[in-house]
């Protein structure tokens, strides 16, 4: 955080609390799990006691996207449900923070075709991509410490 | 009558109601799969094999005692009777049909599309529908990333972060 903005005197604290908040929201996390395919099962593992997401304060679903701070994208889009993904994400509250779990929403995945979508990103802004067929829980561990660092960085106001 | 597959019988597709009619009479109770071919690539005409697969299950035992499959050649015009008041699971798959082959049914002129949405054009399991063409409701038709440079950016803050 810069000091040199003199006109700010509150600056030092802001930073602070920016921090505090990161920290809360990092350890926190309420996920909507839009789960529209096979991925679905290694979501399910994974947030199960053998994994247990839990331990890394994501083990609570909520199915309302206004309650909701990630958004879990998890198995193949379509484009018939592509404006679906879209009305969700509008409708989650900042901030918000997206993840493509699985190969097919990264890219579309071996699914070229009339039907799927290209990547999710081409319809909501990604934050974090898992790639695998299914991913391992470890890399999907992985993938939520990489985001929970994300988390812990974001500043700033929100809508 | 007892393998697998069973046997294959071609029927005219204006009589299709009545052999089916006749099956369902002689005991063929289930209709397995109601499904379609595009013979593009071999430049056949009548471009189109409708197929009924049909099997004859025991109810007392759950024994499959023996399958048959109906062979229709079409093309896109009407010739072909819906099957649904014999087997109402043919409703969705003559939809289906409908949706990914564009074959019509001679009784169902106002026939919606199954799988795919309405605003779909086109027929996209014939062999001339290009593999990678794409009607996205939203995004980029080709296949481009959005401009997205929302997403949990920074954004200016009071003290000009």
């Amino acid at each position: 955080m810069p000091l040199e903005n003199e006109t700010v005197p509150a600056g030092v604290m802001t930073t602070q609390l920016d921090a505090a908040l990161g920290w809360a929201r990092k350890y926190s996390i309420f996920q909507y799990p839009f789960v529209t395919a096979c991925c679905g099962m290694e979501f399910m593992s994974v947030a199960a006691s053998h994994y247990d997401l839990d331990r890394f304060g994501a083990g609570f679903p909520r199915f309302s996207p206004r309650q909701a701070d990630v958004l879990l994208v998890v198995g193949t889009v379509s484009h018939k449900i592509a404006p679906v993904l879209r009305r969700i994400y509008d409708q989650m509250a900042e901030p918000k923070w997206v993840v493509a779990f699985g190969v097919c929403t990264c890219t579309g995945g071996f699914y070229n075709n009339y039907s799927t979508v290209q990547g999710i990103d081409t319809i909501i802004p990604v934050d974090l991509y898992i790639p695998g067929c299914p991913p391992r829980p470890e890399t999907v561990i992985q993938g939520l410490t990489m985001l929970q660092e994300k988390i812990q960085k974001t500043r700033g106001q929100f809508r | 009558m007892s393998d697998l597959r069973g046997e294959r019988r071609d029927v005219p597709a204006a009589s299709n109601h009545e052999e089916l009619t006749k099956l369902r009479s002689a005991g063929y109770n289930v209709l397995v799969d109601l499904t379609c071919v595009d013979y593009l690539p071999q430049g056949r005409s009548p471009r189109f094999d409708v197929i009924y697969r049909l099997m004859r299950l025991d109810p007392a035992t759950g024994d499959d005692l023996g399958r048959v499959e109906l062979h229709c050649a079409v093309d896109e015009a009407p010739v072909l009777r819906s099957a649904k008041d014999i087997w109402p699971a043919a409703d969705w798959l003559e939809r289906e049909v409908w949706d990914m082959f564009g074959v019509k049914f001679a009784d169902r002129p106002g026939i919606k599309r199954l799988l795919m949405y309405e605003e779909f054009v086109g027929h996209a399991l014939r062999k001339d529908y290009p593999i990678a063409k794409r009607q996205p409701l939203i995004g980029p038709k080709s296949g481009d990333k959005a401009d997205s440079p929302s997403f949990n950016i920074l954004r200016p803050t009071v003290t000009g972060e």
